[in-house]
């Protein structure tokens, strides 16, 4: 057991430091930083450019092969980046669908060519990808999705529908999961495909989410066609792709959660230090001293629960059982974070953005309510715990 | 950055399973919880010879010169066969104390004979006033004829009934802070005045005694470490016996965790095993959430006390205060989920869950610790 960093490592670590020191958005210094804000809406072409000047100065895709536009490093120095840019709060990236689930798919699965055309462009956000998934009635029981592809010689011709897909209304590319073979059991007749968003017959409808914004969308597709080479890992075989990526997105994204997680824990504290409750400051209240601290010790928690995941995986290992609770724990962690931070604000908590009365220009509130998210989206809690119930545990199916 | 267990440990890990369930399987637990002294010489001769005994203390005492990581390993198997006696208080508490702040000679007397099994020694710590901290301390000792004369009361002494000397920490002056002017004392077990009397605890697997101390004689030479300067070593003894209860508390909540899930597949109910059950498969997912986080946070404070790095306190309260609520909610949650099973003698669930609960307490429960996690991050 060592934390110690390599000489190397530290060098990595200076340069990021240093090159964040340099490079950090002026305007957004100056914003407040108050949580693990997903991108929203109004800041998608502020986020796109400032993916594209991580992606220039080699700080985006580290663990990805040369070839494609990535750096050959190791999860230890994403590691090191994140923490970074947690300590510089950095922005969040735009295309964290591209690079946390599409692009490692494709790295598994893709064809030379697919490889060749598609993951540079991820890492630059030159194109900007969406997941489609889920569909009116197959949300966490994906397998039962009916989405239609239909082979027509050299291509695919595809009818049906998405919906809550995230980033649709400024999305290049989709993933998406279309059934092929109606015939076949539910999980068989699946397959991947590489979207083309600007194909003819595509329209998309904003979803008003409980935020205010409309940040995912509803997907419609009216005989969509899809080149035959844009099938990733086989026809039929989608469901074992598709899988894939779920498991790249509960990885990767573990990295961001915890950095936005870690500002959102400095911004909670910051704003505890300078609220008064009953007259005096909201950090001599020993009530409210426990719950910080709790919130503190749980951060920490997912740090090292993460790292134990992160050593099994540089030493060529497969994650263990530590690796499958970061997802329900990290809900349940973020979501109090929020509940406290609305405590704090005590019947400030009401006022949005708008008022100069509102705490910390309203970011909270929005904030607040977007984690009501977190444990439905990328599977439900209820989800999560069936598969650590069943595949970790061995329990057997209900 | 290597956050994993490696070669050695994993064989001291498989060395030390093997070793517990040959020698200390519960219906030896069980016998030793109706023995007032808690273990056998047999037992504790075994352990002597495992080398466990001498573990983390330097080659020079006789010990094995391991570090707190290594120690991780073996506490965590401890704690998985629930293992009765007073390894803790000897090895981590008395031994510990002279290892931080006692004096050469004192080293290479007791230290030696800690490890070859020859002696035990326990810390005096803790007051009928129940707290943990500096203004705790109101044992006197007072200066006299080139000694100290020591009186008062010391409660929830583990094993002080078969230790060979007790480390008594006691007030010999008062300063700024509750924390000045705190000393500490080792007293041999025939010391005039001295009182032990074994109390009858919940956890039977660990033992508590009284200690009365009336007008006890040391010389200056039962100093150990420094005259009102005994709260930093004691501290930092702490911090470690801390991690290391924690690392023994991970080892019972996964012990908890396997049985139940076991239960969980071959009890049925209503014509299936109770494990399909969503209300039954939750839990258990949420019983391996609280396993794995506080095994986490655990070795992450073990690496920082064995390094001595600047957050070492900070961790062990972390860890403390995590692992104190985990295993609390994982040995009840292991309990409910047997039914009427688990709710009697018979079955070994009380064993790790009143172990759980004495151990949640000791050196400070979540409440506190959250506390201490609080200041050291300067909210
Ligand atoms: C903000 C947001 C963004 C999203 N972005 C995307 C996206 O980009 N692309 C995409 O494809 N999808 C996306 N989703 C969809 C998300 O993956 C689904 O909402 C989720 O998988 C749940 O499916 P559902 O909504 O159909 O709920 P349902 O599956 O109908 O679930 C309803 C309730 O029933 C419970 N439940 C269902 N089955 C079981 C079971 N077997 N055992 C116990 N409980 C069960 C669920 O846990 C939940 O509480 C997004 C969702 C949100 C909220």
């Amino acid at each position: 057991m060592d934390f110690a960093l390599t000489p190397e490592q530290q060098s990595f670590r200076d340069e990021v430091r240093a090159w964040l020191r340099q490079n950090l958005p002026k305007e957004w210094i100056a914003r407040v930083v108050s949580g693990p804000d997903v991108p929203r809406v109004e800041a998608y072409d502020f986020l796109r450019q400032w993916q594209k000047t991580l992606y220039e100065a080699g700080f985006i895709g580290l663990t990805w092969p040369k070839e494609y536009g990535g750096r050959g490093l190791t999860f230890m120095e994403e590691l090191i980046l994140h923490e970074e840019m947690a300590l510089a709060k950095a922005p969040p990236v735009l295309n964290i669908l591209g690079i946390g689930m599409a692009g490692p798919t494709i790295i598994a699965y893709g064809t030379e060519e697919q490889k060749k055309r598609y993951l540079a462009k991820i890492l630059s956000c030159e194109e900007i990808w969406c997941q489609g998934y889920s569909e009116p009635n197959a949300g966490s029981d994906l397998a039962s999705l009916q989405c239609r592809a239909v082979r027509d010689g050299d291509h695919f011709v595809v009818n049906g529908q998405k919906v809550w897909t995230s980033l649709a209304q400024v999305a290049d590319w989709m993933m998406l999961l279309a059934r092929t073979d109606p015939d076949a059991p539910k999980h068989k007749g699946i397959t991947y495909f590489l979207l083309d968003m600007h194909s003819p017959g595509i329209s998309i409808r904003p979803l008003r989410q409980i935020t205010g914004d409309a940040e995912f969308n509803e997907v419609f597709f009216e005989n969509v066609g899809i080149p035959a080479g844009n099938v990733l890992g086989g026809v039929n075989n989608g469901w074992q792709v598709g899988i894939t990526t779920l498991m790249y997105e509960r990885l990767a994204l573990g990295f961001g959660l915890q950095v936005r997680l870690r500002i959102a824990l400095d911004a909670l504290v910051g704003l505890a230090k300078r609220t008064r409750r009953n007259g005096d400051f909201a950090t001599r209240d020993p009530i409210m001293r426990q719950k910080l601290a709790q919130l503190w010790i749980d951060t920490e928690v997912f740090k090292y629960t993460g790292a134990r995941a992160i050593t099994k995986l540089l030493k060529g290992e497969m994650p263990g059982a530590e690796a499958s609770t970061g997802k329900v724990w990290w809900c349940e962690m973020h979501e109090r974070l929020q509940e406290v931070a609305m405590e704090l604000q005590g019947p400030y908590h009401q006022l949005m953005a708008g008022t100069e009365r509102a705490i910390d220009q309203g970011l909270w509130q929005y904030t607040f309510l977007r984690s009501r998210a977190n444990s439905i989206e990328g599977g439900t809690t209820e989800i999560q715990k069936n598969i650590i119930g069943e595949r970790v545990l061995g329990l057997p199916k209900g | 950055m290597d956050f994993g267990f490696n070669q050695e440990q994993e064989m001291l890990r498989a060395t030390a399973r093997k070793f517990l369930e040959n020698e200390c399987p519960s219906a030896f637990v069980r016998k030793m919880m109706d023995e007032p002294a808690g273990v056998t010489a047999d037992f504790w001769q075994k352990l002597a010879e495992q080398g466990w005994l001498g573990l983390i203390y330097p080659e020079a005492y006789g010990g094995a010169g391991l570090g707190f990581v290594d120690l991780t390993v073996l506490m965590e198997e401890m704690g998985r066969a629930v293992m009765p006696g007073p390894y803790f208080s000897t090895v981590l508490l008395g031994g510990l104390a002279l290892l931080e702040a006692g004096s050469e000679s004192q080293k290479k007397e007791w230290l030696t004979r800690i490890s070859a099994g020859s002696s035990r020694v326990t810390l005096a710590w803790t007051e009928p006033n129940g707290r943990w901290d500096g203004a705790g301390v109101t044992l006197a000792a007072r200066e006299a004829r080139g000694g100290f004369t020591l009186s008062g009361t010391k409660l929830f002494v583990p094993d002080a009934h078969t230790a060979d000397a007790i480390v008594v920490v006691a007030r010999t002056g008062n300063g700024p802070s509750p924390e000045d002017g705190v000393s500490l004392f080792l007293v041999p077990k025939d010391a005039r005045g001295l009182e032990v009397k074994l109390l009858p605890t919940m956890d039977q697997t660990r033992k508590l005694c009284e200690v009365t101390l009336k007008d006890v004689g040391v010389g200056a030479d039962a100093l150990v470490g420094e005259k009102d300067k005994g709260w930093q070593p004691l501290a930092r003894v702490v911090d470690r016996a801390t991690v290391a209860l924690c690392a023994e508390m991970c080892g019972g909540a996964q012990k908890v965790l396997e049985m139940t899930t076991e239960y969980a597949k071959i009890r049925i109910a209503f014509g299936k095993p109770i494990g399909s059950y969503q209300g039954v498969k939750h839990k258990a997912a949420d019983m391996l959430v609280d396993v794995e986080n506080a095994k986490s946070i655990t070795y992450y404070a073990a690496w920082a006390v064995d390094q001595q790095v600047a957050e070492a306190p900070l961790a062990a309260s972390m860890a403390k205060a995590y692992v104190s609520d985990a295993c609390r909610k994982v040995a009840a949650a292991g309990i409910q989920l047997h039914g009427g099973i688990g709710f009697t003698w018979e079955h070994d669930l009380h064993l790790y869950f009143k172990r759980a609960k004495g151990s949640e307490f000791t050196f400070g429960d979540a409440t506190y610790h959250r506390e201490r996690v609080a200041q050291l991050i300067h909210l």
